[in-house]
């Protein structure tokens, strides 16, 4: 019960940040709060037990993209220029996208269904035959170097891609000392 | 005794967030923001706590040190950075 009233609490100060952000015409501020969204997205993962999802809206959310877009602001401009006009038409299909992806979930299993389809499919495999089947006694282990192995050595290389990727963009040394800040941070 | 804190802390959130909102320099936004992630980290621990599991105490300390070096980040960006109104800012600071 608790967990429910903190959950759609933390939901409402997300909304709440949501509009902040729209009606924000400081872009510095505007990334400022889009970083505490990503906390309290981060924060509401913990509080429904999805700590390595959470672990990564952290990461990503408020750390890399905050500075990603303080990049972006140091190469641009800091303020909206012209307050966009409201349009009908976009508006009204947005709304309609979001009418349809909440016509979407109530197809869904209810939160934490101990009977939901991912529960019951290949789950209780996992745990009851792992130990014989694979070996290690964490079913995680099992999972992900086994079951999973082609999908992890995907993983692998797609993360082992991204950071030969960055390392060729930042590692070759600058011409000119432009913008040691961005470096440093 | 724990609900009771995650009240409290959260009815801060808001007050915090309406300062984030509201405030009328970046200086404030910043502020704002950190106080912000150390609510959020204290919001963790105890719903840690409420829930019985100390364990996610770790995550929390993990979230303070993410926000202590997003804060070290924006700040380094206002010192060295050119950022636009950052260095507006300051004009403003020094005019009032």
């Amino acid at each position: 019960m608790i967990e429910v009233l903190i959950d759609e609490a933390v939901l409402g100060l997300m909304l709440i940040i949501a509009v902040g952000v729209l009606y924000q015409r400081n872009l510095f501020a505007a990334a400022m709060l889009t970083s505490i969204y990503s906390l309290l997205a981060a924060a509401l993962f913990v509080v429904m037990d999805a700590v390595d999802v959470a672990f990564t809206e952290a990461s990503v959310g408020a750390g890399i993209s905050i500075i990603l877009a303080l990049g972006a602001l140091a190469l641009t401009c800091g303020e909206q220029k012209a307050r966009p006009v409201f349009a009908l038409g976009p508006f009204l299909l947005v709304l309609l996208t979001g009418a349809v992806l909440i016509y979407g979930t109530s197809d869904m299993p209810a939160y934490g269904d101990a009977s939901a389809p991912i529960h019951r499919h290949v789950a209780p495999r996992y745990l009851e035959d792992s130990r014989g089947e694979v070996g290690p006694p964490n079913v995680v282990t099992s999972v992900l170097a086994s079951y999973r192995g082609y999908d992890t050595l995907g993983e692998t290389v797609v993360i082992f891609t991204a950071g030969v990727g960055v390392l060729a963009l930042l590692g070759r040394r600058r011409r000119k000392a432009a913008k040691p800040a961005e470096e440093e941070a | 005794m724990f609900a009771a804190a995650i009240l409290a802390i959260i009815v801060t959130m808001l007050l915090i967030l309406a300062r984030a909102l509201l405030g009328p320099t970046v200086w404030d936004c910043i502020l704002a923001i950190n106080s912000f992630g150390t609510l959020t980290v204290l919001l963790i621990a105890a719903h840690g706590f409420l829930m019985e599991r100390p364990e996610f105490l770790d995550i929390a300390l993990v979230y303070a040190l993410i926000n202590f070096i997003g804060i070290i980040a924006v700040l380094k960006f206002f010192e060295y950075g050119d950022l636009g109104p950052g260095k507006r800012a300051r004009l403003d600071e020094d005019q009032g």
